[in-house]
């Protein structure tokens, strides 16, 4: 299994963490990742607000790279390329005006976007080409006890996922109970986290951080597991501010991928799990104290 | 004592705007809207908006044009998709709310001040000169536009991003920034 890696900028940054914990554990798998060469940054939202024909060319550009480096899948981690470049293949198929301006940029350097390379998530790379059969042969540490709750965010599953349900996905929620730990269940699990708001408009920005922190320690989470950078970034770093305006909801928010690694017993410096402000301590070999033996048990197994 | 009219008239429409928006491809399906306000009721930011996000579909499809243009409402707008997935009658809102917002920008008529038209811009920029974003300078561009003593503020965040390892100005650039340009040129000749 060959893909196109498609890191975004996230992930060499805020996000580092997701890819840190992600590389390690689909080598682990046995799943060839490829980085794309030279890849350019998604759009994101905020490209597509100022010049919607001009994001698209962007984002296409990282189509024609897969497809001139072999065409093999794109694996896009983050959720935001993971839907700019979906939905840019959606224009392209549906809008022959916006075809007709991409092309004219591709050509103009010598590329092309013809293939219709498919744009995955590593979610569903996991559950549909990798199957939860082979991921549990590979657990060593399972998570038994740990108490999970699933955080998609939107732009995965809304609109262009193809492999989850848009109201209830539930691959993640497979995935950590193929890991052994403890699925929250709890109907927040596609709710916007805020995105960019945090940091622009703080009054609505905290507020949804709060809810879904409130909501998840309320259900008994230990953590939450999130697939997006920008999700995480949202739910770990901004404590304090959630803290002065609601009262303190601390509650570690870690990737999926970081839980994967522990699981199959690859080692902590691996999975970067001391990059988060708000720290994740789970240690699979420290089940609660055994209640103390009566000495005369020794004197019998003598 | 300062008092505004709050009903609108329609001598405030601007004749067409509904129709070039609905023209646009993934905005057709407005004129189908039948103003059920499940797009408001689905949205998380509606609570913050000056018109709904059914008032602002409605507001478009007349003529509305300053009205929806200079809205917060557009800019709030996080793009989760919760409202076009849930459209009884598959109106792209969010599509729609990102005609909206690139209007605005090129008729220069979003809210001054109000950070997130700040940030799309920065973004925008940024990209289109070096392929790629770099996190920290963005965010420190969007702060001197916007509040610059707000940055004091989050020197708690600074700290623990710089404790964890992830605190970093360097600026991230492809290497082929020459190809990216040339296609910017070409895609903005006519055909």
């Amino acid at each position: 299994m060959k893909y196109s890696y498609f890191p975004g900028c996230s992930l060499k940054g805020l996000g580092r963490a997701y890819e840190e914990s992600l590389l390690p554990v689909m080598k682990h798998l046995g799943v060839d990742l490829q980085e794309l060469d030279d890849w350019n940054c998604c759009g994101a939202t905020a490209y597509m607000s100022v010049d919607e024909a001009k994001a698209c060319v962007l984002a296409s550009r990282n189509l024609a790279l897969a497809e001139r480096d072999g065409n093999h899948p794109i694996l896009a981690p983050c959720s935001a390329c993971y839907l700019v470049l979906n939905k840019t293949k959606h224009y392209l198929h549906q809008y022959p005006k916006m075809k007709a301006t991409v092309d004219r940029a591709l050509n103009a350097v010598g590329m092309k976007c013809e293939k219709d390379v498919p744009v995955r998530h590593p979610l569903d790379v996991l559950i549909n080409d990798i199957g939860l059969d082979a991921i549990k042969m590979k657990v060593t540490k399972p998570l038994q006890g740990l108490k999970v709750a699933p955080y998609y965010g939107c732009q995965i599953v809304r609109p262009y996922a193809t492999f989850d349900d848009q109201a209830n996905p539930t691959t993640m929620d497979r995935l950590l109970e193929a890991l052994g730990a403890t699925v929250i269940r709890w109907p927040l699990k596609t709710k916007c986290c805020g995105g960019s708001l945090t940091g622009t408009i703080p009054e609505a920005g905290i507020r949804m951080v709060y809810i879904l922190l409130n909501e998840a320690k309320k259900r008994g989470a230990d953590c939450l597991a999130t697939v997006c950078p920008l999700c995480q970034f949202n739910l770990d770093g901004y404590h304090s501010a959630v803290r002065r305006q609601y009262g303190d909801v601390l509650l570690p928010t870690v990737y999926f991928s970081q839980l994967m690694g522990l699981a199959f017993g690859l080692p902590d410096r691996d999975l970067a799990l001391n990059r988060a402000a708000i720290p994740f301590r789970w240690r699979p070999s420290s089940p609660p104290p055994a209640p103390a033996k009566p000495p005369a048990a020794k004197s019998v197994a003598a | 004592m300062n008092i505004t009219r709050t009903i609108k008239y329609e001598a405030d429409r601007v004749k067409g705007f509904g129709d070039e928006v609905m023209k646009v491809p993934g905005c057709e399906k407005l004129k189908d809207c039948i103003q059920c306000g499940t797009c408001s009721g689905v949205c998380p930011l509606s609570v913050y908006m000056d018109y709904t996000p059914r008032q602002v579909m409605e507001l478009t499809r007349f003529d509305f044009k300053k009205e929806v243009l200079s809205s917060k409402t557009i800019w709030l707008c996080a793009s989760c998709y919760a409202c076009t997935c849930e459209c009884p009658r598959e109106i792209r809102i969010t599509d729609i709310m990102y005609e909206l917002k690139q209007r605005a920008i090129h008729e220069g008529v979003y809210p001054r001040k109000f950070p997130i038209p700040v940030l799309a811009q920065e973004f925008e920029k940024m990209v289109t000169a070096n392929g790629r974003i770099s996190e920290m300078p963005l965010v420190m561009k969007l702060f001197m536009k916007t509040d610059p003593l707000g940055a004091m503020g989050n020197w708690q965040m600074g700290l623990d991003l710089m404790k964890t390892g992830r605190f970093s100005l360097a600026s991230e650039k492809i290497n082929n920034r020459e190809q990216l340009a040339k296609m910017f040129a070409a895609a903005e000749e006519k055909a």
